[in-house]
């Protein structure tokens, strides 16, 4: 006989009152702890075994007051649930975009749970919240052992389920710019099942600006890459040479199509997400100028 | 290793040691015994597993036993408080033949229940959206959406004629 195996639980559970417990809690437990927010994505791959973290450390106890407004940026704390971004009439009328889009995020369940810092860490490239935030030329601050940092969307998301965000830091807060009067923009989605994931997402923020005629463009795809993906000045050139015109916002959508190279698989061949990507970028992008 | 936690299930305590990766359906299903959560896939898309925490539906599948202490849980057999009689929105779903195979109801039932709180104005559109990723593969939904709006009608009714809130 054999002395007795050691009946260890599968995971340690830990909770964080504060970011700061979170942060030491991180450090303590190195690479091996996994933060857990809702959970709509961590536990699912936990269910599957495609995650075994040693340890949980739970952020649940952190309370988030709700989204507020600070020198022009919609502040929204990463513990803030779908479902409270869904309902903040702050979101609704200074990010409309962002209360269109979260309500596309599963299901009621997955809203009541799920949180926007948890999104936007999990860096799913098809996640709604991860394209917007995106879009909206946002930034993410992060806090570690030495502080806090803010990360520009455009630095943070690097590829699969993988962003800026350093082993001993934690996604506190997500700032977006309030959107004007003038401001447009668009988002459109196909799915397979209405809640599913996206096979391919666009969200487009058109930025008017006094000095120019041409709002200043963010066109954003995803599902059709390792992350969400901004297209670059080169692509959206039609809009420069020919300006807010149907012809130029074709000439966009066939240029988005042509310049990707998603993956085949068993929910869409890269034909079809090169398809759907030029259709939606046409209709986000007519909506954003006011030509839908 | 275990851990000692209390949980709150229909307005009864309930004392466990459960392991850390237990999830709260293990807990609720095997360990306390209410047959009435259910497991479908385990990932939050089907809803079976659906109770309600602090009174909004959430995936039991998706959350572990460890992290629902705080909070009140209440399942389908938690509507009726024990008495022998159907709760009215549980007949709606008997007259209109929205229950068949039964293993969707639980879900389908608190979700509706919930909205019926919150709006119960709310068109059928509505009610559709709230109901997303409730899976049933009898009744073609058509059905449980039938069930859903006549409880809303009645629950109209009862406000307009100043009734209980049930």
């Amino acid at each position: 006989m054999s002395a007795a195996a050691p009946n260890s639980s599968a995971f340690e559970y830990q909770t964080a009152d504060c970011w700061e417990e979170a942060i030491k809690l991180r450090a303590l437990w190195g690479e091996g702890a996994k933060l857990i927010a809702g959970g709509q994505s961590l536990v699912p791959m936990i269910n599957l075994r495609l995650a075994m973290p040693a340890a949980l450390i739970d952020l649940n106890p952190i309370v988030s007051s709700g989204p507020w407004l600070d020198q022009g940026e919609l502040v929204i704390p990463a513990m803030t649930r779908h479902r409270a971004v869904l309902d903040s009439p702050l979101v609704a009328t200074h990010f409309p975009m962002l209360a269109k889009a979260v309500g596309l995020v599963g299901n009621v369940r997955v809203r009541n749970r799920g949180t926007i810092g948890g999104s936007v860490s999990h860096a799913d490239p098809t996640g709604e919240i991860p394209c917007v935030v995106l879009a909206a030329g946002g930034r993410i601050v992060v806090q570690g052992p030495s502080g806090m940092r803010s990360v520009p969307a455009d630095d943070f998301f690097l590829t699969y389920l993988t962003t800026a965000t350093d082993l001993d830091e934690v996604v506190t807060e997500i700032r977006l710019p309030v959107a004007g009067d003038q401001d447009g923009w668009g988002f459109d989605e196909v799915t397979r099942r209405f809640s599913d994931f996206a096979t391919v997402e666009v969200a487009v923020s058109a930025r008017s600006r006094a000095s120019e005629e041409i709002p200043e463009l963010r066109v954003v795809l995803g599902g059709v890459a390792d992350r969400p993906l901004l297209l670059g000045e080169d692509i959206l050139e039609p809009f420069r040479r020919l300006g807010a015109d149907p012809q130029a916002i074709d000439e966009v959508a066939q240029n988005a199509a042509n310049s990707i190279s998603p993956e085949s698989d068993v929910h869409a061949s890269a034909d079809y997400r090169r398809r759907l990507t030029q259709v939606l970028t046409r209709r986000s992008l007519a909506q954003a100028v006011g030509l839908g | 290793m275990k851990t000692q936690i209390f949980l709150t299930v229909n307005g009864e305590q309930h004392e466990l040691w459960v392991r850390n990766d237990r999830t709260l359906l293990d807990a609720l299903h095997d360990d306390i015994g209410l047959p009435d959560v259910r497991y479908g896939c385990g990932e939050g898309v089907c809803g079976t597993c659906t109770v309600l925490a602090d009174n909004e539906p959430i995936n039991a599948c998706l959350t572990f036993a460890v992290q629902a202490q705080d909070v009140a849980i209440q399942t389908l057999s938690g509507l009726t408080n024990a008495s022998e009689e159907l709760h009215p929105l549980q007949k709606c779903f008997l007259e209109h033949g929205a229950a068949q195979c039964g293993f969707c109801t639980p879900g389908m039932v608190l979700t509706s229940k919930v909205l019926a709180q919150r709006n119960p104005s709310a068109t059928r559109q509505e009610i559709r959206y709230e109901l997303v990723g409730n899976l049933c593969r009898c009744t073609g939904y058509t059905k449980i959406v039938d069930a859903v709006e006549e409880y809303f009608g009645q629950v109209r009714e009862q406000a307009s004629t100043g009734g209980g809130d049930r």
